[in-house]
């Protein structure tokens, strides 16, 4: 769901930066407030885990791919404002030197993938997983469930930004501008293929890292992961 | 093994593998370039054919200039992820300041 250049207007995309500025201000903000020496490494690794996993391409319904993010798994091991650096800072990189994503709609794309996506999914994770006990099934439902969320309510954003450029950009004849796709088309598209497979991608890469880390990783192993006061 | 280096040995397995994203081909829905615009619709949008060029990255599409395509694969996944680790790094060391 990385949008290209060309695909939003400009003035959608200067909207778009004019949205996730003040997150990534706060975001800045929390993280200097909380982050801890010990913690910079773990924010240095899920973001790059973040940027590895999105070339991992998989084919969706419709004959498109789609790809993981590890937003959700960076928000449950770091807290959803680091998650919101890391991946914006992985989406930057995509932008600048691998033309993934453009550079005008780099405003968008982080409003969609890393801010809407960890914090959807931190929220549905600790709203499911309230006190449960780390490593617990009701926690691993939680991760699996959040994970779920937050890959698709991003995928919705993305599609209703690319679906209204149609509506509200065309020449007097009517041709479309920027995304000749409208909304009775992206929806589904971009649905269709988050609901099914990169929804299912996104779980398995949260759940198969969580796994692997949970001995690596301090926060994780604290039962009831009461971790407002730990993560930053 | 230390529990951290344990990630950084899965990252650069991660790497590694990377090339198993190129199995699926296809564009992803809504990030088709200008070609393939026009074989799907018949016309490039204008304003679409105006900003879509506005940058030329470096390594277009995870590629590397004269290197084939999984092994280009592979070296982006390490400079993306370089670059990202040196960043962060940076700004991680920054807001944490003299906390340990």
């Amino acid at each position: 769901m990385h949008i290209p250049d060309g695909y939003l207007s400009p003035s959608t995309c200067a909207v778009m930066y004019t949205a996730s500025a003040p997150f990534w201000y706060w975001s800045a903000k929390k993280v200097k407030e909380n982050l801890t020496g010990k913690m910079v490494p773990l924010l240095s690794i899920f973001s790059a885990f973040s940027f590895v996993i999105m070339m991992f391409n998989v084919p969706v319904p419709g004959g498109t791919t789609a790809h993981a993010v590890g937003g959700t798994l960076m928000a449950i091991v770091l807290g959803p404002w680091a998650a919101t650096i890391g991946v914006s800072i992985a989406l930057l990189v995509q932008a600048i030197f691998f033309g993934d994503g453009g550079i005008l709609a780099l405003g968008a794309n982080c409003f969609n993938m890393a801010i809407v996506l960890p914090f959807v999914g931190y929220f549905i994770y600790r709203a499911v997983g309230r006190n449960a006990a780390a490593g617990s099934t009701r926690h691993w439902l939680a991760i699996a469930l959040g994970s779920y969320a937050g890959i698709n309510a991003a995928a919705l954003c993305a599609a209703i930004e690319l679906g209204i450029q149609p509506l509200l950009f065309h020449t007097a004849a009517g041709t479309p501008l920027y995304c000749p796709y409208s909304l009775s088309q992206t929806i589904p598209a971009m649905m269709l293929a988050h609901l099914t497979i990169a929804g299912i991608a996104e779980v398995v890469a949260t759940e198969g890292v969580l796994a692997f880390a949970r001995r690596s990783i301090p926060l994780w192993q604290q039962p009831g992961f009461k971790g407002e006061e730990v993560r930053s | 093994m230390n529990g951290i280096k344990k990630l950084w040995i899965g990252l650069g397995l991660l790497a590694l593998l990377s090339p198993l994203g190129l199995l699926a081909s296809n564009t992803a829905w809504g990030e088709w370039g200008t070609e393939e615009l026009s074989q799907l619709l018949g016309y490039v949008p204008k304003g679409l054919v105006r900003f879509s060029g506005i940058w030329n990255a470096p390594l277009p599409d995870y590629s590397v200039p004269q290197t084939g395509e999984v092994s280009g694969y592979i070296l982006s996944a390490v400079i993306g992820m370089t670059l990202i680790v040196i960043i962060t790094w940076g700004l991680g060391r920054f807001f944490a300041g003299k906390r340990k």
